[in-house]
């Protein structure tokens, strides 16, 4: 008999009772009904708890605060040469001069100093930003090898809690949920930031 | 009692389940360490208030803890028809699955695939499979180097140690430990680098940059997989796992048939309850999500090993199959008493504490780990915080009483209660017992309790617990005194 073949014999046999399942109650918190205001400042407080920096600007002036999150990830002097973005991100959004990712072998990747994204869905309650591998997200590599990340979220993007953040995605596509910057806590449980991600996370926010 | 349907359990001589000592010996080891006690009572009394703070701010906890049981218990129900799927799924996004019986044939699959690509080395994202199965050993038998990549588990395997903690596999070094392991065993490092947290953390960025880079091949585990997509997931916190599971031209994930839920939508339940459970945090940084192989993106190749290795065994259990639920989010080893005293090792399975007490002796066979069921105080603590309810206390007194059942010759303990049964079904024998018990008092010379020298088998007993002195007079000879006949 094949391994697979045995494998499943022996779990009919384990379950030679074949135990009846009761319906399943989702009587759990499954809408976050609060205000788009409120869920973008509870979205800003979860990821400043978690070392990530919140910028907010008007839905028309992101070019400028991304030029500002760029600023306070790499300091004022960031040549645009070193900061790639994704192919999909809305050009008003690009600040002059940055490389658009090409589908270079990824690990080309890592000379970048910074990588600007946009997300699929951001999570207020927890603080996690959604890249799905859409053209707007970029590949998974982008958004892990230079050490700054600049994530774009726009307001349609924020919903209240888990449930309603994984029924936007699309569970066939390459998703990375991301709260905060890279972290530990594997010495003496003291949580330290950047490790192997990006150790620098900033958050434009617009609305 | 259990119905033995002769499942086959893991078995012997290959992985880490089974300790080179019973858990009382290498407990007692344990509790000698200082050090050890002092860098888990800290590490524990840490995450304790972390957790408890994170899952005080959820509103309906109770419901999801509710509905994570609810859904393991309805994977197991189905889980031959989950796998199915699972199996289905991944095939058709590009994915190939490997079933493995056992330890022995995950390790010859893994080495055959790793042997394929040409590389003889791989880096390898934290998973508990892979160490449950010896996988390392297995590819270093083979000529293959693997290089662990989460922080706690490089700390150990550089330190040639072994993990003590589900979660923070180094819980038991304390920073200055660290940083000697570092100095003595990273070629390039800095030796004036200190026993700060961020330096140290630092110091393994550097270690570990060039070799993710050059990686051909990566092994990593899962935390979930779901049926009806073929969706896995790692969930994580440096971006070791990240960098694993996307750069490397091959992923090879192995699994054990229990990690499944059946449906995307379950994943809310689960994502919820893992991270504030185990790292007490709202979310953790990093969860990487994936389906097969996408063109252009991550991994070319993908395969997926779905290891049995004593888990259908274990699923046969009526009672002790609920050990399966577990998502390894170690809240269980966090609160409990007997975990925070001996640490990990002394369970000498890759799954220590409470889960370990009852996960371990299943997959194994319970005389294999017969010691295990018994390290607990069964005070409770762990079906408390468990996030999908697992009764293990339940679970490990259902364990002890599997495992005296299957004695072949009387134990003295057994003796002792058989007697007491008797005198106890016998008024007579029963006060004359306790005028015999009485003469014990001599032996405390005045004190409250017995010395913890008597002698065996009493020792057993003295050795680890207090065994007051008897009273003066008996209940009866005191109602008696006091009320008359």
């Amino acid at each position: 008999m094949s391994a697979r073949d045995e494998v499943l014999a022996r779990i009919r046999t384990a379950l030679g009772d074949r135990p009846a399942v009761a319906e399943l109650a989702r009587d759990y918190r499954v809408r976050d009904d609060r205000p788009a205001d409120v869920l973008r400042e509870v979205l800003a407080d979860r990821l400043e708890d978690y070392r990530a920096q919140v910028l907010r600007c008007a839905p028309d002036r992101i070019a400028e605060a991304v030029s500002a999150a760029l600023d306070a990830g790499l300091g004022a002097g960031w040549r645009p040469a070193d900061v790639v973005v994704t192919p999909g991100l809305p050009g008003p959004w690009r600040p002059d001069g940055v490389t658009e990712d090409d589908g270079r072998p990824a690990v080309e990747l890592a000379g970048f100093a910074a990588a600007v994204t946009g997300v699929a869905v951001a999570i207020a309650e927890t603080g996690t930003l959604v890249l799905d591998g859409a053209a707007e997200s970029g590949r998974r590599a982008v958004s892990l090898l230079p050490d700054c990340l600049v994530c774009v979220v726009t307001s349609d993007q924020v919903v209240g809690g888990v449930p309603e953040g994984l029924a936007r995605l699309d569970p066939v596509r390459p998703l990375t949920m991301i709260s905060g910057p890279s972290a530990t806590s594997d010495i003496e449980l003291s949580r330290v930031e950047g490790v192997h991600g990006p150790r620098t996370l900033v958050v434009v926010l617009a609305a | 009692m259990t119905v033995f349907l002769g499942l086959p359990t893991a078995p012997r001589g290959v992985g880490n389940l089974r300790g080179d000592q019973p858990f009382p010996d290498a407990a007692r080891t344990a509790l000698r360490d200082g050090q050890l006690r002092a860098n888990l009572g800290h590490a524990t009394s840490t995450i304790r208030a972390k957790r408890a703070a994170v899952v005080g701010e959820v509103p309906d906890w109770a419901q999801l803890r509710a509905a994570g049981a609810a859904l393991k218990r309805a994977t197991m129900a189905r889980l031959d028809e989950h796998l199915l799927a699972l199996e289905e799924q991944v095939t058709a996004r590009g994915g190939t699955v490997h079933w493995a019986r056992d330890a022995n044939e995950a390790n010859e699959i893994v080495t055959r695939l790793v042997r394929a690509t040409g590389s003889d080395e791989v880096v390898k994202v934290k998973s508990m499979a892979t160490q449950e199965i010896g996988l390392n050993e297995a590819l270093e038998a083979a000529g293959i180097a693997a290089h662990e990549t989460d922080l706690a588990e490089l700390i150990v395997q550089l330190g040639h140690d072994k993990p003590s903690h589900i979660l923070v596999p180094a819980i038991h070094k304390n920073r200055a430990e660290i940083r000697e392991i570092f100095l003595r065993e990273m070629p390039a490092v800095d030796p004036e680098l200190t026993d700060e947290p961020r330096q140290l953390a630092m110091a393994a960025r550097a270690h570990l940059r060039e070799r993710f880079l050059r990686a051909r091949v990566a092994i990593s585990g899962a935390n979930f997989a779901v049926a009806k997509t073929g969706t896995l997931a790692v969930v994580e916190s440096e971006g070791n796992g990240r960098m694993c599971l996307t750069l490397p031209e091959t992923l090879i994930t192995v699994m054990g048939i229990e990690k499944l839920v059946p449906t995307w939508r379950d994943l809310e339940v689960f994502l919820q309850l893992l991270p504030r459970s185990s790292t007490g945090e709202r979310m953790n940084p990093y969860t990487s999500l994936w389906a097969g192989v996408t063109p252009g993106d991550g991994p070319q190749e993908f395969h997926l090993v779905l290891l049995d290795n004593g888990r259908t065994a274990t699923l046969a259990d009526e009672i002790g199959r609920e050990a399966l639920h577990c998502i390894r989010c170690s809240a269980c080893l966090n609160v409990c008493p007997v975990y925070e005293r001996t640490g990990g090792h002394a369970y000498g399975s890759v799954y220590p504490g409470p889960i370990g007490a009852v996960l371990s002796p299943q997959l194994t066979g319970v005389e294999d780990n017969a010691s295990l069921p018994y390290a607990s105080s069964l005070c409770g603590a762990c079906y408390e915080v468990c996030p999908v309810a697992i009764d293990i206390p339940s679970i490990l007194v259902h364990l002890r009483a599997e495992h005296v059942e299957a004695q072949e010759r009387t134990t003295v303990e057994a003796l002792g209660f058989r007697w007491l049964a008797k005198a106890m079904s016998n008024p007579r024998l029963w006060h004359a017992a306790q005028k015999a018990a009485g003469l014990g008092r001599f032996l405390a010379r005045g004190k409250p309790t017995m010395p913890a020298a008597l002698p065996p088998p009493a020792s057993k007993w003295t050795r680890t617990r207090d065994l007051p002195t008897p009273p003066k007079e008996t209940f009866t000879q005191a109602w008696l005194r006091e009320h008359g006949g």
